[in-house]
């Protein structure tokens, strides 16, 4: 291990050299290394320094508590700045959290947090349960229980009208010893199990509200080793109830809820193959010789695989980035019988004799996202270095010398943890994976035709429902680059201009030979008497430049022309993102007919122009029946 | 005085206080340290715990008045531990 006086003495240099990021790296290793709260004061003091520098996620943080947290909230404001998040902490009064949630002009609300923690503990809140249990009857547990977590409903209702913060909730511990020993698991009147009801119920709650979440605080204790956690001396004078050690499970867990709510998450995890997927080198080793299989030593590597498809299956995407002769290494992830993962779990295969910072480069680039948002995980600390080096925004997981750790760090990471779970997230692993087959698929074609004719495209458009309603306005937030005007919508907008009789908002799902896209084009028209003019009108990247965006126009151009309209019209407003979209009404015949600062707007005549807003011929395009309004149950769509 | 242990428990006393290990003396302590209120103080106890992987009684906390008595303390308490 490194003299941490060097260290330190290595950071002021990189300071004073401006070498913003080689400081940063060289703080989040010190700090991993010695996690302590005196390290803590000198990273946050460095990091304060570095905080214009560096791109930095700001975060209003409150913690509401019924014990000591303030160290805490010192390790975790180290922490979080080593995760690239500037943390402000607001620790309120002990137990005083009704009064804080209950009046809209307390601290709390007048701090405007962009999260809160509500961090209460079994003894502060349930003392009876915890301190008595032995002498209530199960009537007693029962109102206790039912008392609680009234409680807490209380508190999350009035929290949800003064503030739009996150809201995260503690559960509640059980204790070192249950209070009936061991007979405590053998009765339905169990003081574990009064304590897990309680439990169960704050998850249903954190269900049933929006922007509040659960954590698993006796999963946290347990995760630690509960003997080793409780300081019981310290709590009696301080107020304190867990030991230093102990301290950096739990900020950690609350890491693992800010990097979801602030964004600060990777999409992609690039993998090295050898001694990372399998034990060994595929190119020396051979087939029979890496380690991979369900008993030691090749089970550490199959754990790493599965923690990887988890991991998939939560969205993140798949690649493989691995200095390889690409035939010896496609040759082990396609037929290997200890492979877990396989072809079709990785969005972009680089098995070359690249660099690898190079090859990371590509793989951002053919997966469309930026390189802040890539993780690379790799067992050669060269490597690592060197990525870290070339490409700072990367998240780079250095593996531990010992495989039986491997799957744990990668399950530790904090990038890739999400606190909710959309359809098209789960989806998307497969769906970049597709892609990619698809981009194969294009190599073999012999005309670009022929290319979108082997898709097998279909289109489906249908009027927004109240059940398409929350992917319409997250792809009116989320598009940036197929987007004309980039303007964006709240759920409740839309609905509202839906169930206006001038206005028509439609959705379009796409499908192809290779799979089902989902939900991934967005329409909306002011349908005027005799012009039809288009206030919105984009595609999420997975489907542009195959004509999908053709065919949604004719069907545009079409409705127009059915309800009489003679003219189609809409801005083009240039953002620094939507270039893939600047073309493309002038690309469909339109004319400009105004121009401003912001854009210009472009106009057809739907009679004189009939051939260049035709449908494609190698695009089934299907219309939902529902497309006339009056059908349209619009009720339903009030929010 | 153990002068190796005293630069130990100088520089995290200095990490606390953010300060430089210049400005901590011997004689440092809550009179003469701005800001080393009671919050402070179990800042300071808590990294020294996690430094030398210790645990400091409530007695002992509250003896734990300067920087000398510091590492009178933690002199003690470490010679206490049996070497293997």
């Amino acid at each position: 291990m490194p003299d941490p006086r060097n260290q330190r003495q290595q950071i002021e240099n990189y300071i004073t050299r401006e070498e913003w990021f080689a400081a940063r790296d060289a703080l989040i290793a010190l700090w991993q290394q010695q996690p302590s709260p005196a390290t803590a004061n000198f990273v946050i003091a460095r990091f304060e320094r570095l905080r214009e520098r560096l791109p930095m996620t700001l975060c209003r943080l409150a913690i509401l508590r019924s014990f000591t947290v303030e160290p805490l909230a010192l390790l975790l404001r180290a922490g979080a700045f080593a995760s690239g998040i500037d943390l402000t902490v607001q620790v309120g009064d002990f137990n005083a959290y009704p009064q804080e949630i209950f009046n809209p002009d307390s601290k709390l609300y007048r701090f405007s947090p962009d999260v809160v923690v509500l961090a209460i503990q079994t003894r502060d809140i349930a003392p009876e349960l915890w301190h008595s249990f032995t002498s209530l009857s199960p009537d007693d547990v029962n109102a206790e229980v039912n008392r609680i977590t009234a409680s807490f409903n209380d508190w999350i209702e009035a929290f949800g009208k003064n503030s739009q913060a996150h809201l995260i909730l503690h559960g509640l511990e059980t204790p070192l010893f249950p209070a009936q020993g061991a007979l405590d698991s053998q009765t339905a009147h169990s003081q574990a199990t009064a304590i897990q009801t309680i439990n169960r119920e704050l998850q249903r709650l954190a269900g049933e509200h929006r922007g509040v979440y659960f954590l698993d605080y006796d999963a946290v204790v347990a995760r630690f080793g509960r003997s080793r956690w409780h300081d019981e001396r310290r709590w009696l004078t301080m107020r304190l109830p867990m030991t230093v050690d102990a301290f950096t499970e739990l900020t950690g867990e609350w890491l693992r809820f800010l990097h979801p709510l602030t964004g600060r998450i990777c999409k992609a995890l690039v993998t090295d193959l050898d001694n990372t997927l399998w034990g060994g080198v595929i190119g020396e080793d051979g087939m029979e010789g890496i380690k991979l299989g369900a008993e030691y030593p090749g089970a550490d590597f199959q754990s790493l695989q599965r923690a990887m498809l988890d991991l998939h299956r939560r969205g993140i995407i798949l690649a493989v980035n691995s200095k390889n002769n690409e035939a010896d290494a496609l040759t082990a992830i396609e037929t290997h019988p200890g492979m877990i993962l396989r072809p079709a779990h990785f969005a972009a295969l680089r098995i070359n004799w690249q660099d690898k910072a190079q090859n990371l480069r590509e793989i951002a680039t053919e997966l469309n996202i930026g390189l802040d948002a890539i993780a690379f995980i790799d067992d050669n600390p060269a490597e690592c270095a060197r990525a870290r080096q070339e490409l700072p925004e990367v998240t780079v997981i250095e593996l531990p010398k010992d495989s039986k750790d491997y799957a744990a760090t990668l399950r530790n990471c904090a990038v890739f943890e999400r606190l909710t779970l959309s359809a098209e997230d789960r989806e998307r692993g497969r769906h970049y994976a597709e892609q990619r087959q698809r981009a194969e698929l294009q190599i073999g074609a012999t005309s670009i035709e022929d290319f979108y004719r082997s898709l097998e495209q279909e289109v489906m458009i249908e009027p927004v429902t109240p059940m398409t309603l929350a992917r319409t306005a997250q792809l009116t937030q989320k598009t940036n680059q197929f987007n004309l005007t980039t303007r964006r919508y709240s759920e409740q907008r839309i609905a509202e201009i839906a169930g206006n009789s001038e206005w028509r908002v439609y959705t379009a799902s796409v499908k192809d030979r290779f799979g089902d896209h989902g939900l991934v084009g967005v329409m909306i028209a002011k349908a005027e008497r005799n012009v039809w003019e288009i206030d919105a009108f984009l595609l999420s990247c997975r489907v542009i430049g195959r004509t999908v965006e053709t065919a949604l126009l004719s069907f545009l151009a079409e409705e127009a022309r059915d309800n009489g309209a003679r003219q189609l019209q809409g801005w083009f407003l240039p953002t620094k993102k939507n270039a893939p979209a600047n073309s493309f009404y002038r690309d469909h015949a339109f004319q400009v007919i105004e121009e401003t600062g912001d854009g210009k707007l472009y106009s057809v005549d739907l009679q004189l122009q009939q051939s260049q807003l035709a449908c494609p011929e190698w695009i089934k395009l299907q219309v939902s029946a529902q497309t006339n309004k009056e059908s349209l149950h619009l009720e339903q769509l009030t929010v | 005085m153990n002068s190796l242990l005293f630069e130990r428990v100088r520089d995290i006393v200095a990490d606390v206080f953010s300060l430089s290990p210049d400005q901590i003396s011997t004689s440092s302590s809550p009179d003469n340290i701005e800001g080393w209120d009671s919050l402070q103080h179990l800042n300071v106890v808590l990294a020294l715990e996690k430094e030398f992987d210790l645990q400091f009684s409530p007695e002992e906390i509250e003896q734990m008045l300067s920087v000398e008595l510091i590492v009178d303390l933690i002199e003690e308490k470490l010679a206490a531990i049996p070497t293997i």
